[in-house]
């Protein structure tokens, strides 16, 4: 490859696209480029539409391989649709990989510094590349099928349970405008998805052929099963509060400028968010968690996996690459109902303070005027868009600490005690909570309680 | 209840059952008393039930093999038994003749007994009669001899793993 | 859909002899209706490695190191065992000195013995940091062990006629700096850790409750029979070596937190048993007089007249039983070892057939009640 040429490439690109982007304003940049191919302007991810409008607008250079086929077979018509879904796939994969190596390792660390120990050290600084030598060698590793094992369910058994938990990631937002697809039943799609993944491990436990394995799967089946009943109440108070399935919604309905029912705008700031919109939500928010981490398999629930009492459950048997993705699976899964927790409660994307929310959002605050002033409109937007970015992973990742810090400190719970607390402790409490909050904006009108009265459109 | 000496106990078990203790060996390190095989069981439901003495504990039993006794080849099953209420102890032992070790199992005086007569059986060969699951329990099921008789030959190999010694 | 045409199969379940929670090669067969235990049947024997007929082709001094691979979580108690017995046998006298070295030793030895149950007891029941915790305590006093004999688990430090080497004041420091550190904080904070934590709790009270006479009937001794409220320990019972000089309580299980015998009262009776030990390491270590540290003659070997003794110890675990048949020789006749492990586990199908076990229940009950194979199998 001609290293000249492609930086030509990549300084052309550049240019075109920075062009691009103060001609139209990045927000309408990426509005307008990201939402063409998914068809119905549920915005999408930034990235994705740029690179579309990038193939759109050159033919890919010579030096590519298969060049002619895309630039002549596939066209600027398919390539682009074809494009930003890989493109999307890819950047959702890619960050489940890239999160699943950063919390193995964190956990390690998390784990080890919480009993008196360093956790990796040897490879790469503080062990960082820990987790990379650790896929490498599950890579390599021989991929055993037991003999009397179901050896088709067996297989796709990992596979079942990764897509499950990846599927989920379609509707979750990683900031303002960056998602894969703003579905409009993505609360529901969320929930109903959950349940594949409780087929894949039940797959994987069955097809074992040990008996071991066998338990786990009943475990996880009642779990998991009941589990969701708690979780899809809290996800029903949500959407009744907000009145949207779509969590891009829900999260806009608690940060930025909001619109109360006469049309007046007003500043959102923290205590806009769900989790203060009514006393009863800031319970939900706990039965929430406590499910989630049941619906995850993480400590104090994880008895699908007990390694003291069912050797390693589930996945007993599995090795290699096929066993790694059920390890992917499980951490991509804790980061999933963390996100959900942060869209659902913690105002998504929103700091909780409303000059640095309005950052590029075009509003004219004080902050968002001096930092026109400073870098300029584009930059800003940027920046706009890294904050919020920012602001969402970092309260997910503390809620993932969370995870962590319970897995590290609580014994296990019982079978029956697990139920126990999901039929008798957590439904009635989210029940609860559910007609409360049902009465609590009827009565106000959807004023919430901490915000102050305002009625949120 | 109170600690008793072992001349009480002797007198204790006398009392009740006046054939069973048929020797006593005082002047030894710990004193032993000798019991008939036959008694065995009576005096351990005694020893257990007699609240003077309330042996309610058997620590342990011990099965020695003797096949170069004067009067004649033997084994010795030896229970130490302890009351955890007097605080005070008492060794029976039972002398069975080597060619044919049969004595009552006690299991159903203490149901410690189980394990500890299939331990004495596994390893010296001692029939315990009327015990529930009279089986090997450390060696393997299907092992040959009892390791413990001085006269015990080791095997060769056991299941193709041979038997080296350094 | 008839009921009828729904049917339900019992499951027979191997648990063993390689599983994370039976502590070693120990293998339980369960028959279960889904997460509930019919029954029970346990199985031994997969260490066996003949100590009593290695007993029989060794002299006397040779059996000590076979008695540290017994119980090698508290090899010393094991040692004393045995060295106990043979000076019994052969009326030797053990230097004032080295009665207080064995105090030291054994009660640290049970401290460690203690953590390590504590440890892997919270494993069992899915807490991992506590087990990291009892490590990392544990690993002090294996230093100090090892500062003393060079060994870290199988001492062979209490021969008969005494202790191998003497104990210096450096490492007499060592054990007054350990005491410190570790009484009454370090306790205190295992209790907030896992002792008192309600999953805790509520995972080990009422859990494989064994009445008091039952566990008599069984055989079982140590922590596990007092946890049933027996106050039986040999320390004070029975007393060898300078016990009954010094002050200490014996703790019992009081059905704090369920009834009086579960696993909670039994994992709560070693917890309290640590604090003991301490204490009597703090009195042994003010009183220890100077003088020698053993009976040199014994050193090179013993020959006891013809004769046989029983003597017990208290071990970690429970009492720890000698039985050696001498025939004028220095090759003993007969050593028969009395494990407190192996009767305590003699239990376990009882317990399974007496109540409702669930899967996690088992894996709690042999937790409490602290087996270690190595002495389960001799």
């Amino acid at each position: 490859m001609n290293l000249a040429v492609f930086t030509t490439f990549l300084g052309q690109a550049g240019q075109a696209i920075e062009e691009k982007v103060i001609e139209k304003g990045i927000v309408d940049f990426a509005a307008d480029y990201s939402t063409k191919w998914d068809g119905g302007g549920e915005g999408g991810l930034f990235l994705a539409g740029a690179v579309r409008w990038l193939v759109e607008t050159y033919t890919v250079p010579d030096w590519v391989p298969l060049s002619s086929v895309i630039n002549g077979t596939l066209g600027a018509e398919t390539f682009p649709e074809l494009g930003g879904l890989l493109i999307t796939i890819g950047m959702v994969f890619g960050f489940v990989n890239i999160f699943a190596i950063g919390a193995v390792w964190s956990e390690r660390k998390v784990s080890a510094h919480m009993q008196c120990r360093l956790g990796p050290m040897e490879v790469g600084p503080h062990g960082l590349l820990q987790t990379v030598a650790d896929g490498l060698k599950l890579l390599t590793k021989e991929d055993i099928i037991p003999r009397l094992a179901d050896k088709t369910l067996f297989a796709i058994a990992p596979a079942v349970v990764f897509a499950g938990v990846l599927m989920r990631f379609v509707p979750l937002p990683f900031g303002d405008q960056l998602i894969a697809s703003d579905l409009d039943l993505g609360l529901f799609f969320v929930a109903a998805v959950g349940a594949v993944e409780v087929l894949g491990v039940i797959m994987a436990g069955w097809a074992s052929n040990n008996k071991w394995s066998l338990f786990a799967t009943i475990r996880t089946a009642t779990q998991m099963v009941s589990y969701e009943i708690p979780i899809g109440i809290a996800f029903v108070t949500v959407i009744l509060c907000c009145g949207s399935f779509s969590l891009v919604d829900v999260v806009n309905m608690q940060g930025g400028t909001l619109t109360d029912i006469d049309g007046e705008a007003h500043n959102g700031w923290a205590w806009h968010w769900n989790l203060f919109r009514n006393p009863f939500m800031l319970i939900l928010a706990i039965t929430y968690f406590i499910a989630s981490l049941a619906e995850c398999k993480r400590a104090p629930f994880d008895l699908p996996e007990a390694e003291s009492e069912l050797v390693s459950g589930f996945h007993t048997e599995y090795t290699g690459m096929r066993f790694a993705l059920f390890f992917l699976a499980e951490y991509a899964a804790m980061y999933l109902v963390a996100a959900v927790a942060v869209v659902l409660f913690l105002g998504g994307w929103w700091s909780g303070i409303y000059w640095v929310d309005e950052i590029g959002m075009g509003t004219d605050t004080w902050l968002a005027s001096w930092l026109d002033g400073v870098l300029g409109p584009t930059l800003t937007a940027v920046l706009g868009v890294l904050i919020k970015v920012k602001v969402f992973l970092t309260k997910a990742f503390i809620l993932v600490f969370i995870q962590m810090w319970v897995r590290w400190t609580l014994p296990r719970v019982r079978l029956d005690q697990m139920m126990y607390v999901c039929w008798k402790v957590l439904l009635p409490a989210s029940l609860v909570c559910l007609i409360g909050s049902c009465l609590w904006e009827l009565a106000t009108g959807g004023a919430s309680f901490f915000g102050f009265g305002i009625v949120v459109k | 209840m109170a600690r008793l000496e072992i001349g009480q106990i002797i007198a204790v078990l006398k009392e009740k059952l006046p054939e069973a203790v048929s020797e006593e060996v005082l002047d030894g390190v710990d004193p032993v008393i000798v019991v008939k095989a036959e008694q065995w069981a009576a005096v351990a439901e005694l020893c257990r039930d007699d609240s003077r003495l309330g042996f309610d504990l058997l620590s342990c039993i011990t099965g020695v093999d003797y096949p170069e006794r004067e009067e004649g080849a033997e084994i010795e099953v030896i229970y130490n038994l302890d009351s955890t209420a007097n605080l005070h102890e008492l060794t029976v032992k039972v002398k069975l003749p080597r060619s044919d070790p049969r004595v009552a199992s006690v299991e159903g005086t203490w149901a410690t007994a189980d394990w500890h007569e299939r331990e004495t059986y596994d390893l010296v060969g001692v029939i315990f009669e009327g015990h529930h699951n009279l089986v090997r329990i450390l060696c393997a099921d299907d092992w040959v001899g009892h390791p413990l008789r001085k006269d015990y030959e080791p095997p060769d190999s056991f299941h193709g793993i041979k038997n080296v010694i350094y | 859909m008839t009921e009828a045409k729904i049917r339900t199969e019992e499951m027979l379940l191997n648990m063993g002899p390689q599983h994370p929670s039976t502590h070693g090669v120990f293998r339980v067969v369960v028959r279960t209706d889904g997460e509930l235990i019919l029954e029970s049947q346990s199985h031994i024997g997969y260490l066996h490695r003949c100590f009593e007929k290695c007993a029989e082709g060794n002299n006397y001094l040779q059996v000590v190191p076979y008695t540290d691979r017994m119980d090698y979580l508290c090899a010393m108690m094991n040692n004393w065992g045995y060295a106990a017995s043979i000076e019994k046998l052969t009326g030797i006298e053990v230097p004032e000195r080295a009665e207080y070295i064995r105090v030291i030793v054994a009660e640290l030895n049970r401290v460690a013995s203690h953590l390590l149950a504590f440890g892997t007891y919270g494993l069992d029941i899915g807490a991992i940091t506590p087990f990291l915790y009892a490590f990392r305590d544990r690993e002090r006093i294996l230093k100090i062990f090892e500062k003393l004999c060079g060994q870290r688990l199988n001492y062979s430090y209490v021969r008969i006629g005494g202790v191998t080497f003497d104990m210096t004041d450096e490492i007499l420091s060592d054990i007054e700096a350990f005491c410190d550190y570790f009484d009454p904080k370090i306790i205190d904070e295992y209790d907030n850790l896992l002792s008192y934590n309600g999953i805790f709790i509520s995972r080990t009270a009422n859990v494989g409750v064994i009445p008091a006479d039952l566990a008599i009937s069984y055989g079982v001794t140590g922590p596990s029979l007092r946890g049933s409220g027996v106050p039986r320990d040999l320390r004070r019972d029975a007393p060898y070596g300078i016990y009954d000089r010094l002050e200490f309580d014996v703790p019992v299980g009081s059905g704090e937190m369920g009834q009086v015998g579960d696993c909670w009262d039994r994992y709560m009776v070693r917890m309290r048993e640590m604090r003991q030990s301490i204490r009597l390491v703090r009195q042994a270590i003010k009183d220890i007089p100077d003088g020698p540290f053993c009976d040199k003659k014994a050193f090179r070997g013993v020959k006891p007249k013809a004769g046989e003794t029983y003597k017990k110890v208290e071990g970690a675990r429970g009492e720890v039983g000698f039985y050696v048949v001498s025939d004028g020789t220095n090759i003993p006749y007969r050593v028969k070892a009395r494990a407190p492990s192996f009767c305590n586990i003699s239990i376990l199908d009882k317990l399974t057939s007496m109540s409702d076990v669930m899967l996690a229940d088992l894996v709690a009950i042999i937790g409490s009640l602290d087996i270690v194979l190595g002495e389960v199998d001799r």
